[in-house]
């Protein structure tokens, strides 16, 4: 019987060096300028985004397709989210939410437009979103700029928001602490849903890829073990059809993320207006 | 029973949690298609309300998950 290749489904979420940078001291933390994968996806990110706004941006009066692109894109967040939900209040909101959206959904699209690098073992390609400290990152500067927005506009009267209007007291006392910390816990859920999604659906795409070449190998050294061949097509039909439902996760999430930053962006914008 | 197994063990039971987001889901998705039939003019106008639902009840399920991942790998 021939040597089984490892299963490791999360080995494609390990970050290495590519290129050692200099490490120096910086006030008592230690900051390591190196290049990592994880790394050099967000450069290959970032210029994927220059780029397409660079192309785009040159606004014509007949769009070619770049630019009808990029107007569909700019209406999801505009027409679908912040004009429904918090009304012509938004507007000054759409740059930093437009923002957001697009690096999410690049970043995520990245992750399965490119995996086919990942396929053979190699590891060319890398999931930023499928990193906690990205999508904590995204999260936290959303949540507290939308927090810190509220007691800018507001004052201190924004402190109402976590004590509904017309309770009766003695609720009141319970209900303070309970709101709180459903609002505190939103970045974490903010960051965890992205995380989770991305994670949880690579996790499952290489779990089926190492099904096909397990079963393939199991299947080569012949007699009843070619009957293995029948699950090997199957999981690599699987894969085929994982990575169509990956696409569609990929800007789905984008979207929530967008739709949840709006909704809470929301609350600071009409505040006291009967929510 | 050995530390490692009861580890192992304890990760497939913490995705159990993953039992009522399914619930959840199929709920969400099977009310909204019975009244888009009813009312399919109304339909797109919540597709907005069903993707937010979709992810807020979605969390409660990756919650589990991060949780067994925890359990495995911290």
């Amino acid at each position: 019987m021939a040597e089984q290749p490892a299963i490791e489904p999360m080995h494609q979420f390990l970050i290495h060096k590519i290129w050692d940078g200099p490490v120096f001291q910086l006030g008592g933390l230690t900051v390591d300028m190196s290049i990592t994968n994880s790394v050099a996806s967000m450069i290959a990110g970032a210029v994927i985004l220059v780029l397409f706004f660079a192309l785009t941006a040159k606004g014509q009066i007949v769009p070619n397709r770049a630019q009808a692109l990029a107007e569909g894109l700019y209406n999801i967040v505009d027409k679908v989210l912040v004009t429904p939900i918090i009304g012509h209040g938004g507007k000054p909101y759409i740059p930093y939410l437009f923002t957001l959206f697009m690096i999410i959904l690049v970043l995520n699209l990245m992750g399965v437009v490119f995996a086919i690098g990942n396929l053979g073992g190699l590891s060319l390609t890398f999931t930023v979103t499928s990193q906690l400290a990205v999508t904590a990152t995204l999260a936290v500067l959303t949540f507290f700029s939308v927090f810190i927005l509220g007691f800018i506009k507001h004052g201190p009267k924004f402190l109402g928001l976590f004590a509904p209007s017309g309770m009766p007291l003695p609720l009141l006392i319970f209900m303070v602490p309970i709101e709180m910390i459903s609002y505190f816990v939103r970045p974490v859920t903010l960051a965890m849903r992205l995380f989770g999604n991305m994670l949880g659906g690579h996790v499952v795409m290489s779990l089926f890829g190492s099904f096909v070449v397990a079963l393939g190998i199991v299947a080569l050294s012949g007699g009843l073990a070619s009957l293995a061949f029948i699950p090997s097509v199957l999981s690599f039909g699987m894969i085929v059809g994982l990575t169509g439902l990956e696409l569609v996760v990929a800007i789905l999430q984008a979207f929530v993320f967008t739709a949840l930053a709006t909704v809470y962006l929301n609350e600071v914008v009409n505040f006291g207006h009967g929510h | 029973m050995e530390a490692e197994a009861a580890k192992l063990i304890g990760a497939g039971l913490a995705t159990s949690g993953m039992i009522g987001a399914g619930i959840g889901l199929g709920s969400l998705f099977g009310n909204y298609l019975q009244d888009a039939i009813r009312n399919p003019s109304a339909a797109a106008s919540q597709q907005t309300m069903l993707f937010l639902g979709m992810a807020l009840t979605e969390t409660m399920g990756l919650f589990s998950f991060v949780v067994s991942l925890i359990i495995l790998f911290g």
